[in-house]
């Protein structure tokens, strides 16, 4: 009979359980590995803004200054390229999908204002350490002015005063320099 | 002679998933001639390798399908892959076959409740949904996504498969094949099905020739023609026989897709016994790409074609898709002919059409 081949079928499903769930009131379980959206571990991250340049979508956006990283969830298509290029492994995908919103938006993370402090320290360390690099060379070039200065004066008095004028300026030019070097530093 | 009308057929029907429109042009109730146009859902993602490198082109070439999608990256990443002339690790092939053939899977099984929805066997349509569930669950326990699965990568593919998730993967084909042999009476024995399906829309193997048709459309008629078998992936390594019906109707068609299920199932045991154990997953790719390339696939509607063409820049020049939906929508103005107007929705889902992927 071909009309009752649907029939065993039928029977079976009278005695089966539902194969759906009764989510909500039953939470679902994703697997593990579930690409539901982007985490960051906002500590580790560099601003390196490599993220930003491969995100098909552009969603990504990264201050390097402020340690702030942004996200708009409704743009991200948690394809996962970003995690797979971050040098510092700080991008994850966790579990549970963006749930729906009214209006898009950027969500920021920001560093912990210890590590801000920390690398803030450590900035301006390193602009301390560049300056005074920067003014050790500018002395060790005075000096080697001065000494070629003295070696000229002994040849002629009109050429040492040219010297000692040059030397005048080199000298009024080291403030600047001084305050050049934390924002090379950065 | 009857008075002729033209019908619009579309873009919104309840039979269709996807927006086409179809100009039935009939006389009393039978259908003398169709005219089709598509362009309701264009979404230019080729023109978009001006904006996007040719690495981030991977996920947009993804994006042209949702089930096929996984097929669209690997056609799009191997393309570029033959341009660099780089060979993939032998285990990043299995992974991609495997996956591949579990979005055949999932894209048959989709359709073969599609069909039975469309000649209004809800029941059936349940049950072949439900089985399609665990293909799904598999696809989300190895990529973490249940679609779109963004494993692959140009040069090879960027998540594993375990061990113990190969076997579950195992175990769950098998038990799919089961569930599946239960609902092959229903669809292929069923008098009420039967008498929806057989002898409707014939498409003779002369015409499904002519027409270009491709694809299970084309096996139906019996042209054995599977891109498979043109070894791409890790198929060059795996036994394979297309499976060629030879009425041409809509009950071919049917039986078709549903051993390819079979066969995929069979394509998944032989890809996981064969395939070697640790191994790279990719190889890593330098500079960018320069040359051009035409890559043919089998995707679970037809055969699909990527041309690629590159300059030495990190922007392609070129990305053309032509998709299987496209090659057969001649094949089914064709079949539409001298059928029933109660006909033609259900032979617009026997072709498996996937008019997102057509406009792009
Ligand atoms: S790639 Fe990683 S380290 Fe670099 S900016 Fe992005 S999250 Fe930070
Ligand atoms: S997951 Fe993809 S879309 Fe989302 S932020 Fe990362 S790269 Fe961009």
């Amino acid at each position: 009979m071909g009309i009752l081949k649907y029939a065993p079928q039928a029977l079976k499903n009278l005695f089966l359980p539902p194969v759906t769930t009764s989510y909500p009131a039953v939470p679902f379980e994703y697997p593990e590995g579930s690409r539901g959206h982007i985490e960051i571990d906002i500590d580790d991250c560099i601003g390196c803004g490599m993220c930003v340049r491969c995100c098909p979508c552009g969603t990504l956006s990264v201050d390097r200054i402020k340690g702030t990283w942004s996200i708009d969830r409704f743009d991200c298509i948690a394809c996962g390229f970003c995690v797979e290029k971050c040098p510092k492994k700080c991008l994850h995908m966790a579990k549970g999908y963006q749930t729906p919103g009214g209006e898009k938006g950027s969500v920021t993370y920001t560093k912990s204002p210890e590590v801000l402090a920390a690398e803030e320290q450590k900035r301006q360390e390193a602009a301390a350490k560049a300056a005074a690099a920067k003014k050790a060379r500018e002395e060790a070039a005075k000096k080697k002015a001065a000494e070629e200065a003295a070696a000229q004066a002994a040849g002629g008095a009109g050429a040492a005063a040219q010297a000692a004028g040059g030397a005048g300026a080199a000298a009024a030019g080291a403030p600047d320099a001084g305050k050049a070097a934390p924002a090379g530093g950065v | 002679m009857g008075k002729r009308s033209v019908i619009p057929f579309g873009p919104q029907h309840p039979v269709l998933p996807e927006p086409i429109h179809l100009d039935l042009v009939i006389e009393d109730e039978r259908v003398i001639e169709a005219i089709p146009s598509v362009g309701f859902v264009h979404r230019g993602l080729e023109s978009l390798v001006d904006k996007r490198d040719f690495n981030q082109m991977t996920y947009v070439a993804e994006r042209t399908c949702g089930i096929c999608s996984f097929q669209h990256g690997m056609g799009y990443c191997e393309a570029v892959e033959h341009i660099f002339d780089v060979d993939i690790p032998i285990r990043a092939k299995f992974l991609r076959t495997i996956w591949a053939e579990l979005g055949r899977m999932h894209s048959h099984l989709l359709w073969l409740g599609l069909l039975a929805d469309a000649f209004g066997y809800e029941n059936l349509f349940y049950q072949a949904w439900r089985i399609r569930e665990k293909v799904l669950d598999m696809i989300e326990m190895t990529t973490g996504a249940r679609l779109i699965f963004s494993v692959n990568k140009v040069g090879g593919v960027i998540k594993d498969i375990t061990a113990d998730q190969l076997r579950i993967i195992d175990g769950t084909v098998t038990e799919v094949e089961a569930e599946l042999r239960d609902l092959e009476q229903v669809f292929l024995e069923d008098s009420t099905v039967k008498s929806r399906l057989v002898g409707i829309g014939i498409l003779t193997k002369e015409q499904a020739h002519d027409l270009g048709c491709c694809g299970p459309v084309a096996r139906a008629s019996g042209i054995s023609c599977d891109m498979r078998r043109l070894g791409y992936a890790a198929y060059s390594m795996l036994d394979l026989e297309p499976v060629v019906a030879t009425e041409g109707d809509c009950f071919a068609r049917c039986k078709c897709r549903l051993y390819e299920v079979y066969q995929s199932v069979d394509l998944i045991r032989q890809a996981i016994t064969k395939m070697p154990k640790e191994q790279e997953l990719a190889v890593p790719v330098k500079g960018n790409p320069n040359g051009e390339y035409f890559m043919r696939l089998e995707q679970p509607r037809g055969e699909a074609y990527y041309y690629v063409k590159g300059s030495g820049k990190p922007f392609i020049d070129r990305l053309r898709i032509r998709t299987p939906t496209f090659a057969n929508l001649p094949g089914l103005c064709e079949m539409l002919k001298n059928t029933e107007l109660s006909d033609v929705g259900l032979l617009v889902v026997t072709i498996d059409p996937c008019i997102s992927c057509t406009e792009r």
